[in-house]
């Protein structure tokens, strides 16, 4: 289970990785994001957005249009 | 935030010198999720993009040299004749259709982008030179707005990872 939740169904990019930065600055360092996205661009994003960074993404799954995302902030 | 804040100490620079709607969007866009991915960015607006900095915003696209443009229509996709932009009230109702398009596939409005930007310490730069030059006014700008010119940018420019132009 996260810590926290971010729901991004319907939104698309750039707002996803958008929101889920603005909701990551909030927490603590080693805490959890769980987000759900139906932008299929979302997917390379979060990789991408997590190399960068250096957030972790612990987790990535799909269940029919809903991608979930869990990123475990770092730093 | 200062750049030794930023764990990748990566930095852009855009120069914006477009004000259409459909140009709005990749500056806006790009530095917005360069600022989320810890990039420190810097927007220069200069001729036409200047007016991406006004409080009130009244964006629109024109099918006018823009042949490359379809709208959804009627089911289907159909290109925007050059000639439509000459009827009254033509650019109107494609600027409403396409602002009606964004809404609903879930995309941000420039506002929304612009205040992110704003939000992430995104530095923007007016162009002093197309703020005389259009006799536009500070107090119709947003705030928190520098002004300044061609060598201002050029030193963050020769600074910066990134340099684009739009």
């Amino acid at each position: 289970m996260a810590d926290q939740l971010l729901d991004a169904k319907g939104l698309n990019c750039p707002l996803p990785i958008l929101k889920a930065k603005k909701q990551l600055a909030t927490m603590g360092n080693g805490q959890t994001l769980e987000i759900l996205a139906t932008d299929p661009g979302a997917v390379k994003d979060f990789e991408a957005f997590c190399r960068t960074t250096g957030n972790k993404l612990a987790e990535h799954s799909q269940d029919g249009s809903v991608y979930r995302f869990v990123i475990e902030r770092v730093a | 935030m200062a750049e030794a804040d930023l764990p990748n100490g990566k930095s852009m620079s855009i120069i914006i010198t477009k004000g259409t709607l459909d140009w709005a969007y990749p500056p806006f866009i790009l530095a917005t999720t360069a600022a989320a991915m810890d990039v420190k960015v810097t927007m220069f607006f200069t001729f036409y993009g200047l007016g991406l900095l006004k409080k009130n915003l009244k964006l629109s696209v024109t099918t006018l040299g823009n042949s490359a443009m379809e709208m959804p229509m009627m089911g289907g996709h159909m290109k925007m004749p050059n000639m439509m932009s000459m009827l009254p009230g033509m650019t109107g109702l494609t600027s409403s259709m396409m602002k009606k398009l964004i809404k609903k596939k879930g995309v941000a409005s420039i506002e929304e982008l612009r205040e992110a930007a704003e939000l992430s310490d995104v530095r923007l730069i007016a162009c002093q030179m197309t703020m005389d030059l259009f006799g536009y006014k500070p107090e119709q700008m947003v705030d928190g707005l520098e002004y300044a010119g061609a060598a201002t940018y050029m030193e963050t420019a020769l600074k910066s990872d990134i340099n684009l132009y739009i």
